[in-house]
């Protein structure tokens, strides 16, 4: 490598459908046009990351796991879920026009060389363990590397 | 300029990002100097191809309009 690659962080907070979608096809895309990119999942973010499966410890814990289940296939759009009725008919609709479902714009991310970094902070509040979350993501980071990444990027992007 | 040409893809029906993805997957496995030819069907590979190239450093050779979809060659520069 001659010179500097460009680079890209994104902070990704949302766990909702639409949000976590923009934030892989931003990701793909610049890993595709040759950018180092690092993704830092935290909060609601977390979500885009998990395994899907129930999480938590204690009695709190254990209800936000049950009431806020993480994996691609859990979450629904920011607007217009409606218990679920929303997810189902987004998913349907973007199967129809022959858009890339989420688990399959995040193996391309993956094949591309984006880097995953979870929060540890937000895996302490809310109980989720580096086995909640899928192989692919790295160890677990705080704000100092996501900053440090952020400083080295040309692009930062925050959804 | 066709004699560079190493590579024939079909990206129709592919919508955003995918279009790009496929095409700098295609890119590394050709040498440099070699070409990846696709059609597609996504308007949006008009303007994202030539600014996926201007990013990655590689060529576009053509990219043409054709009545039911669109053929682009690009050159792998790096």
């Amino acid at each position: 490598m001659a010179a500097q690659r460009d680079k890209l962080t994104l902070v990704v907070l949302s766990g909702d459908l639409d949000k976590v979608m923009a934030s892989y096809i931003i990701a793909t895309g610049a890993a595709a046009a040759g950018m180092d990119v690092v993704m830092f999942f935290t909060f609601w973010g977390l979500k885009a990351i998990q395994k899907g499966n129930l999480t938590g410890k204690s009695l709190f814990g254990r209800m936000l796991g049950a009431m806020n289940r993480g994996g691609l296939d859990a979450i629904g759009p920011s607007r217009l879920n409606m218990g679920g009725m929303g997810r189902w008919m987004f998913k349907l609709m973007m199967k129809q026009k022959g858009v890339t479902q989420l688990p399959e714009l995040r193996d391309a991310a993956v094949a591309l060389g984006v880097k995953m970094l979870p929060c540890q902070m937000s895996m302490d509040v809310m109980e989720i363990t580096c086995d909640d979350l899928i192989p692919e993501a790295a160890e677990p980071v705080g704000v100092a590397t996501m900053l440090e990444h952020a400083k080295e990027s040309n692009i930062q992007f925050f959804i | 300029m066709t004699d560079t040409l190493k590579l024939s893809l079909d990206f129709k029906g592919l919508l955003c990002p995918m279009p790009v993805v496929k095409i700098a997957q295609a890119m590394k496995q050709v040498q440099v100097g070699e070409s990846v030819e696709a059609v597609a069907t996504d308007p949006g590979v008009m303007a994202d191809i030539p600014a996926w190239a201007r990013t990655s450093g590689n060529e576009v050779i053509t990219l043409e309009k054709r009545e039911k979809d669109i053929r682009f060659v690009v050159r792998r520069l790096k």
